[in-house]
């Protein structure tokens, strides 16, 4: 009884806790600029399934997308296991779901541990792939201290408590051999090993039995609450993240609303009917995270680190110090200073310190091309540019910081519509003797 | 020659078919001017009645709205759809991608509604309605790899088009290890044409063009002004530039009806 009572309140405050972090995490996000999201809901479904659901471009690269594929659906199947380790910490049984299933219990526990060994074998892979054979995206430069003991955090967490599950179901077998455990369930991985704890006494097994149980979902309960401060977010944000991906070409950059008014009426054009709604932000571009938009935000929440994004760069391939995935890893950094902010006093208030200067600097976005590669490369439809392309309007239109060179095609397009210098009553000489007069 | 000026169209009281959106760089730049011959000689090949807009065409903006600077795009974007608007142009061709994207992706946000083509589709487009004849016989000879430009390919989704048009110009195509949607940029785009690079080991220009010449291409096969320029660089800085020819799409086609 004891032992419910105690399962009970850590099985509450844990959940309790991750409600908590979920929520700042959402209020968080929400400090970003709005940004409406056009309907066609039934697309966005599709490309939420195509994308998170199915992983479609986790396939680009093959040995990633099959050890990637083993852990999430091993972690889909684990649920189930989950879900009874819970209902039994709660009411004192084991194995509660065995007689309410009958025969199809046997299916659980063998795809349980069919799966628990190919998320062990998967995040040895991973492991290897980041610390021995050392890919060479894993150890850029902004990907020193957190970045990689977070990753590897994670592998190892996975390993425990997979390694948890797989000696609980052994030691339990070991005891419903001597008929102190009622004989239910296959257990096609852990029966390699009943053999090593058949000759242990009665006990022993039950203090093994029970310990592993609970390492396993003590395992679980500390790891959910890890979750909103680690990149494995992705495993929640990554379905909201393609759901509200734009639809619309990456080629498109949105026009800022507030300048299409001040340049309609510079022009003299007529002016839209919503053109001077006062929920227009005053900044024009990006300074801080707060001038982003949420989607923008919730894009660094979702980053989980791989860098396929940084790894297809030209720039950081031709050793610029633009990297995509830093951009986003940057404002993720500097959410989580504002987070803090929010989780001692309860609304955010400036602290003089913003995302461009302090975290990103000019010359990172200056050299960016555009070029979408990034975008591209992203399995989980983040786009870098999107943020690049926002702090950049900053510079040129708020703190008029512009390169030389561009100020000056700047000048030229201004004075002679081309960003080169040519006056514009020689723009058809190319062809004149291939038009008719 | 079945070419005019809106301006002259508008005063023969006719309209052309197509707008020659020609860009800066084409209408400027010696080597893309060449690519604007070869794509009009080709029109007029097909018997297009097409139209340009001469003086009255500016900057779409692209670089500037990709350097950050949205007034100067939007004022340079609102103004050419007044043009635009007051020609009652429908639809628009246009051979450099940057030029392409903006006007088809960027200016109905502004009240710019057009039929927009890259030259590359829109030359698929006259074959296929039959205006275009290529010979059956023959072909280019030697090697030729396609470089895909970002804001034809990643940005709009457009991979085919210009690689039909070289198979049917009887080119024996070559496909890089960086390719298609993951085509690796020529450098230029997003206002890089207009600034120094930033500090690095290298120029992505260089390295573009050394992944192209690994697979000994006789031609590098082009779609965007700015590549053309950048990757033309890259052949001279590796010294081929006697054996590698860097040609527009436009140019292999019309070379290859002798024009």
């Amino acid at each position: 009884m004891i032992a419910q009572i105690i399962f009970f309140l850590i099985l509450v405050g844990a959940i309790a806790l991750f409600v908590y972090h979920v929520r700042l995490l959402r209020k968080t996000i929400l400090l970003g600029r709005d940004e409406p999201v056009e309907g066609r809901k039934a697309e966005r479904w599709r490309q939420m399934l195509r994308v998170a659901v199915f992983q479609q471009r986790m396939m680009d690269r093959p040995v990633a997308a099959i050890a990637h594929w083993a852990i999430y659906v091993g972690f889909l199947v684990i649920n189930v296991e989950v879900t009874e380790i819970i209902a039994d910490g709660l009411i004192g049984g084991h194995r509660l779901l065995a007689p309410l299933l009958g025969p199809l219990y046997s299916l659980i526990t063998t795809g349980a541990e069919v799966f628990m060994a190919l998320v062990f074998v998967a995040a040895v892979v991973f492991l290897w792939r980041r610390n021995v054979a050392k890919l060479p995206r894993f150890h850029t430069a902004e990907m020193r201290g957190w970045p990689p003991l977070d990753a590897n955090i994670i592998l190892w967490t996975e390993i425990v408590l997979v390694v948890a599950l797989l000696i609980m179901n052994a030691a339990d077998q070991a005891l419903q051999q001597k008929a102190i455990y009622p004989s239910v369930g296959t257990f096609p991985v852990s029966q390699a090993f009943v053999s090593f704890f058949v000759p242990l006494s009665e006990g022993t097994l039950i203090f093994i039995e029970r310990t592993a149980w609970w390492v396993h979902i003590l395992g679980i309960l500390a790891f959910l609450n890890y979750i909103p401060f680690s990149k494995h977010l992705h495993i929640f944000l990554a379905f909201p993240n393609t759901y509200y991906a734009p639809l619309r070409p990456v080629g498109e950059i949105p026009s800022l609303p507030q300048v299409t008014a001040v340049v309609k009426e510079a022009l003299g054009l007529p002016q839209e009917g919503e053109a001077a709604s006062s929920e227009t932000p005053s900044t024009l571009g990006a300074k801080d995270v707060t001038d982003l938009s949420w989607k923008n935000l919730l894009d660094a929440y979702t980053c989980t680190e791989c860098g396929r994004c940084t790894s297809v760069c030209p720039a950081n391939l031709t050793g610029k110090k633009l990297s995509p995935r830093k951009i986003l890893m940057d404002t993720r950094d500097r959410l989580e200073e504002i987070k803090k902010h929010l989780h001692k006093n309860g609304r955010w208030t400036p602290d003089g310190k913003a995302l461009l200067g302090d975290y990103i600097t000019p010359e990172e976005l200056w050299a960016c091309t555009t070029c979408n590669a990034c975008v591209r490369a992203c399995p989980v439809l983040i786009n870098p540019v999107s943020i690049i392309v926002q702090l950049r309007e900053y510079l040129v239109m708020e703190a008029s910081q512009a390169p030389e060179t561009l100020n000056a095609a700047f000048v030229n397009m201004e004075n002679n519509g081309s960003p080169w210098a040519f006056p514009s009553a020689d723009r058809a000489k190319w062809a004149e003797n291939l038009i008719q007069a | 020659m079945a070419g005019k000026t809106l301006a002259a169209w508008s005063v023969a009281g006719e309209k052309p078919e197509i707008l020659y959106w020609v860009g800066c760089a084409a209408s400027f730049d010696d080597r893309a001017q060449r690519v604007a011959r070869a794509f009009v000689k080709l029109l007029d090949a097909a018997g297009v009645r097409w139209g340009i807009l001469g003086a009255e065409e500016t900057c779409t903006g692209d670089p500037a709205k990709r350097a950050g600077n949205d007034f100067l795009f939007q004022m340079l974007a609102l103004q050419n759809i007044q043009t635009l608007q007051a020609y009652e142009v429908q639809e628009i061709v246009a051979s450099c991608p940057h030029c392409f994207n903006t006007l088809k992706n960027e200016y109905p946000q502004l009240g710019g509604h057009f039929r927009v083509w890259h030259h590359s589709q829109y030359l698929v487009h006259l074959i296929e309605t039959g205006r275009l004849h290529l010979p059956a016989e023959g072909g280019v000879e030697g090697g030729t790899v396609f470089h895909d430009p970002c804001y034809l390919g990643r940005a709009n989704d457009e991979y085919e088009a210009p690689r039909r048009l070289l198979r049917q110009a009887g080119a024996k195509l070559q496909e890089a290890p960086r390719s298609r949607d993951f085509s690796f940029c020529c450098g230029a785009g997003g206002a890089q044409m207009f600034k120094e690079p930033e500090p690095g080991r290298k120029d992505v220009n260089i390295e573009r063009t050394e992944e192209l010449l690994s697979l000994s291409p006789k031609r590098i096969a082009v779609g965007c002004p700015f590549c053309m320029t950048m990757i033309t660089d890259g052949v001279k800085h590796a010294g081929k530039q006697g054996e590698v020819q860097v040609q527009d799409i436009a140019e292999i086609l019309a070379e290859r009806l002798g024009l």
